[in-house]
């Protein structure tokens, strides 16, 4: 009773570890990839792997719209860094106190790492329940949403979700409205809550047995091994990936401007479209929201980067 | 032709409201079928597609020229840290624009369709990612086995066939499955550029018919289906494939 046996021993353990062998067939690079396809499955995604050289790509790219533009730029209109000039300020921030544009971005991936983080904790958890009913429950749920597409997920709430949640019915007298943004938090949640609880149930998993046979012997309960002993040493494991999950979700966020959200895509469309769809300036805008993207993912995924070499199991 | 099942589910939106009007009206079938058909050919066609670029890529990877080498790291690097939503946008709208049209019936029409922009940049997209696995799966391979198979009178292009090919393929294969999950759920984005697929179709069925939750389901059986078939799939294939000894 109360063993910490690891649950779920599914199709996946043994696959990525090589057994040690006289002839070996294929260079260190297999495993490698072996272990790398095994950790994207668990993590549900790829790792971001930006280094300082992309910043000057980057760079390099807005300079060859721009420079592009300035040639083609017909006589009478203003030129590319005056018209980007003019509309940085609207794709950043929206009008005036409007926080639209780029910050609703940085709004929506901040909520739904939130929402999706503690959700996905508490499913996590419950992956690695000792009843069976909780365990599969939460097994198809994580499934499920871990494998449908962001973009029906999203139609899905912003389509379903009620505009406005009325409380007069449980006694309190108020409505609070649900802008579109808000769905958008709830739509993208979902993916990120089933992806963490992946992980969190795969950072439990990849302890040694070992730990949990010793905490059984030293006389802790269940729940004390687990915030004691386990949880403590699978939140090293789990930081950089769910960095990385974070700056996935920021860079996914510009796909709710196919809904009219007013993020940074819609609004770099509506200036384009403001200074007449001129098509030199296509290249400029859209280079200039990769540019202001990268700038905030790049930090970001680096620190990611570092901790896992950091936290990695010294050998 | 009246579809056989029609009264069945024409009764069913009677007696409790569920609407699946393309189960029992002709026309709604047939515009559902040519959606699902769409879905099919896009996918394939990236998939396809980005098979041929990571294969093109890995072998560019192995080229004498510097110069060719970076260019192939800087387009993997690009593909893999940015969004993929904002490539199609950036290759339907940007490269789009740079490709000759023509007159059609007085508007202007790309000789490359949404449709191709598509499978043009999904194809990019997973092909950054195939270019990676292919190059570590050749690199898998040692020196010496090829020697090996040298030394028993394989010619340079039967030792490829059958001794190269099949380990590096092996290697490769369980990343380049999570690849192909991941290419599948993406190219729901191509609804982004209004390629007509699954999710287009599924988008102007509602809006005819006013049944979002009906067709919401529809959706999500579909994708998590064909997600979930093509796991089982590969997962069969992978442990058929296993090498003996090896992990």
């Amino acid at each position: 009773m109360g063993t910490g046996r690891v649950m779920h021993d599914g199709a996946m353990s043994g696959v990525y570890e090589a057994k040690a062998t006289d002839l070996p067939v294929l260079l260190p690079i297999a495993e490698k990839t072996r272990r790398a396809a095994f950790i994207e499955r668990r993590e549900g995604t790829y790792r971001l792997n930006m280094q300082p050289r992309h910043a000057v790509w980057v760079v390099a790219l807005l300079a060859l719209a721009i420079g592009t533009a300035q040639a083609a730029t017909p006589e009478g209109l203003i030129g590319p860094i005056a018209a980007m000039w003019k509309w940085a300020g609207f794709i950043l921030v929206g009008p005036e106190g409007a926080f639209t544009g780029f910050s609703l971005n940085l709004i929506i991936s901040f909520f739904a790492m939130v929402i999706g983080s503690v959700a996905g904790a508490a499913l996590g958890l419950m992956q690695i329940s000792l009843l069976l009913p909780v365990r599969q429950g939460s097994w198809i749920v994580t499934q499920f949403f871990r494998n449908s597409p962001w973009l029906v997920l999203l139609f899905t709430i912003m389509l379903l979700f009620p505009f406005e949640i009325d409380l007069n019915p449980i006694g309190i007298s108020m409505i609070i409205p649900v802008p579109d943004w808000m769905k958008a938090v709830i739509g993208f949640s979902l993916p990120v809550m089933a992806n963490i609880s992946e992980i969190v149930r795969g950072a439990v998993q990849s302890l040694p047995t070992g730990q949990w046979e010793s905490a059984e012997s030293l006389a802790f309960s269940r729940r004390q091994t687990l915030w004691m002993i386990i949880l403590p040493q699978c939140v090293k494991r789990m930081i950089p990936p769910w960095i990385n999950w974070y700056c996935i979700l920021t860079m996914s966020t510009p796909i709710c401007s196919i809904m009219g959200v007013e993020e940074s895509v819609t609004y770099t469309a509506q200036a384009l479209n403001a200074e007449g769809d001129r098509p030199e300036l296509i290249p400029v805008f859209y280079g200039f929201l990769l540019f202001i993207h990268f700038v905030y993912t790049y930090p970001i995924a680096r620190w990611s980067i570092q901790l896992e070499k950091k936290f990695a199991i010294k050998t | 032709m009246e579809l056989f099942f029609a009264d069945y589910f024409r009764e069913l939106y009677d007696s409790t409201g569920w609407n699946f009007p393309f189960l029992y009206e002709q026309y709604e079938y047939d515009r559902m079928l040519e959606g699902i058909w769409v879905s099919c050919k896009l996918i394939v066609a990236s998939l396809i597609f980005s098979l041929v670029v990571g294969i093109t890529g890995a072998w560019a990877q192995g080229a004498e020229s510097k110069i060719v080498r970076y260019l192939v790291a800087g387009y993997i690097q690009f593909f893999r840290n940015t969004p993929p939503f904002v490539q199609i946008l950036f290759f339907y709208f940007v490269l789009g624009n740079l490709v000759p049209s023509y007159d059609a019936g007085g508007y202007q029409v790309g000789y490359i369709d949404s449709f191709g922009w598509a499978v043009i940049s999904l194809g990019f997209f997973a092909g950054a990612f195939n270019t990676e696995i292919f190059r570590s799966g050749i690199e898998a391979v040692p020196e010496s086995t090829v020697e090996a198979a040298e030394a028993l009178g394989y010619t340079r292009f039967q030792s490829y066939l059958h001794i190269v090919f099949p380990l590096a393929f092996r290697v490769c294969l369980p990343a380049l499955n999570n690849n192909l999950v991941n290419l599948l759920k993406t190219t729901t984005l191509a609804y982004g550029i209004a390629v007509p697929e699954m999710m287009y179709t599924a988008n102007q069925i509602w809006s005819d018919n006013v049944n979002v939750s009906e067709m919401m389901i529809v959706l999500f059986i579909f994708y998590v289906g064909l997600v979930a078939i093509l796991v089982f799939g590969m997962h069969k294939w992978e442990k058929k494939l296993k090498i003996p000894g090896y992990g």
